[in-house]
């Protein structure tokens, strides 16, 4: 690999040895894929934030390398964690989880990442330009970042994702390579598309059949609304980097690059995939009908929008349920500014920031039956939570919150 | 004695004896980080130790919370002494590196067996056959 004086410099230790450990990944990675250089990132986004994730070997890990003193150089900022900063203690998250927790996010601060803890760092201000050379780790915003907006980055591990956040580069391959970005898949949906929920079963499919490919999506009947449009595609981008783990889609017309260059960011051997119906999908996704714990919807993070439509849906409902959005803390603070948080809250609803159903730990806490209208909350529930899932639309969610059961 | 040569992952000086597995390991859930014992129920080296072994394999798989146990290994002493391996890919690798576990891929792995002695220098590897001794 080709490294600058300034990228040497690192390497060798001149810089300390938390920056030299950082570069040793980097290169290391950047070598095992046939990098041929380092690209400049302007933004980092590190996964790997939730206890229940790394546990306390992570947290050692983390501990030790913000010891040696190693700071950011660019924007980063964390990923979900396992509870509310603020709202832990009164949902009853454990003592014990929650103070290992909060050690992680220390150390991540201690090397200047910053506490956003959200998986849509779009939603908050954080919006790279096309073609911006990003190095970010969530799967849902990867695919994001990549697709609505045009920007470039691969799925970076945690600490993968550090080290781009304190060198400022990450190897050129992969996804950061125009030639990389082509679709490898025709996609033609026949069917019709009338949720946001259908758009996750439309996703949870197109993961299972292609795996890490890059579908072009045709002709697809995108709602007229532009927030229905981006709540609509976030939920199929997530859904399939779920079910696969495909971190960019094109669609005809739509996407910026698709926009740009057309059928040229289609490989010459792609093949075709139809779609006539999405029963398969209906069939594996949630079972019918039955108890429920707990609701959750905001997987990825509720947008203010989705919020609004949220506080619309359930006014002047009391619920027997508990129900949780999954947020930001700043998008929260929105909610609260203009009205919408107490709206929501006036039906017994939770507005949850700086966690998710998928990372907090629900299985501890004793949460067996969850009711989701996301298909990639549906998909890691099972594997992640050991929960039995109910996948349904955002209105069906808060019917089951509003009636304490599931049904069909 | 036979010489082999790879790609250097994290470089460095080791020897040891070879452990082999011929299919990939899981460290998140697979490996005991105190220990170093194999734990994956039905994996064929089930109950052995990778702890000052030389480990042999073709890759990683599972989450990629195993480079942090590859770490934990270190810290409890039961880490490999190095890792050879088939094709490594971003668990072993930034696990190799946080945790200075001299680590050297692309190696002609058909070539090493359970109970050869290795010594690892940089991308060089020079093996004593264990029918040799």
């Amino acid at each position: 690999m080709k490294l600058t004086d300034k990228e040497k410099a690192l390497l060798d230790g001149k810089h300390g040895l938390g920056l030299k450990k950082a570069m040793e990944i980097l290169v290391a990675l950047g070598q095992i894929y046939d990098a041929k250089e380092m690209v400049a990132v302007t933004s980092a986004q590190i996964a790997g934030v939730s206890y229940k994730n790394i546990g306390d070997h992570g947290l050692t890990f983390l501990k030790d390398w913000a010891a040696l003193n190693a700071r950011a150089h660019i924007p980063a900022f964390m990923n979900p964690a396992g509870i509310d900063r603020q709202l832990w203690r009164q949902l009853g998250f454990p003592e014990k989880f929650a103070q290992k927790q909060l050690e992680i996010i220390e150390q991540l601060r201690r090397m200047g990442i910053r506490a956003t803890l959200t998986c849509t760092p779009y939603h908050i201000g954080i919006v790279p330009q096309k073609g911006e050379h990003i190095a970010w780790s969530e799967s849902s915003a990867v695919s994001y970042a990549n697709s609505i907006l045009g920007a470039r980055t691969n799925r970076e591990g945690g600490p993968s994702a550090l080290a781009a956040a304190l060198c400022g580069c990450t190897p050129r391959m992969g996804l950061h390579l125009k030639e990389n970005r082509l679709a490898t898949h025709n996609v033609f949906v026949n069917c019709e598309l009338q949720s946001s929920m259908d758009f996750g079963h439309l996703g949870f499919l197109i993961g299972k059949k292609i795996g890490k490919g890059i579908p072009f999506f045709w002709d697809l009947n995108l709602p007229e609304n532009e927030t229905d449009r981006t709540t609509c595609l976030k939920a199929l981008g997530a859904a399939m980097a779920a079910s696969g783990s495909i971190a960019l889609y094109h669609v005809e017309n739509y996407t910026p690059e698709a926009q740009s260059y057309g059928e040229r960011m289609i490989n010459q051997k792609a093949e075709a995939i139809t779609i006539d119906d999405l029963s398969e999908a209906e069939q594996a996704l949630g079972k019918k009908e039955g108890e429920i714990d707990l609701v959750t919807l905001g997987c990825p993070h509720a947008s203010i929008e989705e919020l609004n439509d949220i506080a619309r849906l359930i006014a002047g409902n009391q619920l027997q349920k508990p129900l949780w959005i999954a947020s930001s803390a700043i998008v929260r603070e929105e909610a609260r500014g203009n009205g919408i948080l107490e709206r929501i809250e006036k039906s017994g609803a939770i507005v949850l920031a700086d966690t998710c159903m998928v990372v907090a730990p629900l299985e501890e806490m004793g949460i067996k039956f969850i009711a989701t209208n996301s298909a990639k909350a549906a998909t890691y529930l099972p594997s992640h939570q050991g929960a039995v899932v109910y996948f349904g639309t955002t209105e069906q969610c808060i019917q089951a919150a509003i009636e304490g059961v599931w049904k069909d | 004695m036979e010489r082999l040569t790879g790609r250097v992952i994290y470089g460095g000086n080791a020897s040891g004896t070879i452990l082999k597995s011929e299919i990939p390991i899981s460290f998140f859930g697979g490996v005991d980080p105190n220990t170093g014992l194999i734990k994956e129920p039905n994996h064929p080296l089930f109950g052995e130790s990778i702890a000052a072994k030389v480990l042999v394999f073709p890759h990683a798989k599972g989450s990629t919370v195993g480079s942090y146990i590859l770490y934990a290994l270190k810290k409890n002493g039961a880490a490999p002494s190095a890792m050879i391996l088939g094709e490594c890919e971003t668990i072993v690798a930034v696990g190799a590196i946080i945790s200075e576990i001299p680590t050297v891929d692309q190696v002609a792995v058909d070539h090493l067996e359970p109970g050869d002695v290795v010594k690892i220098n940089g991308r060089e590897i020079i093996v004593e056959k264990k029918s040799d001794r």
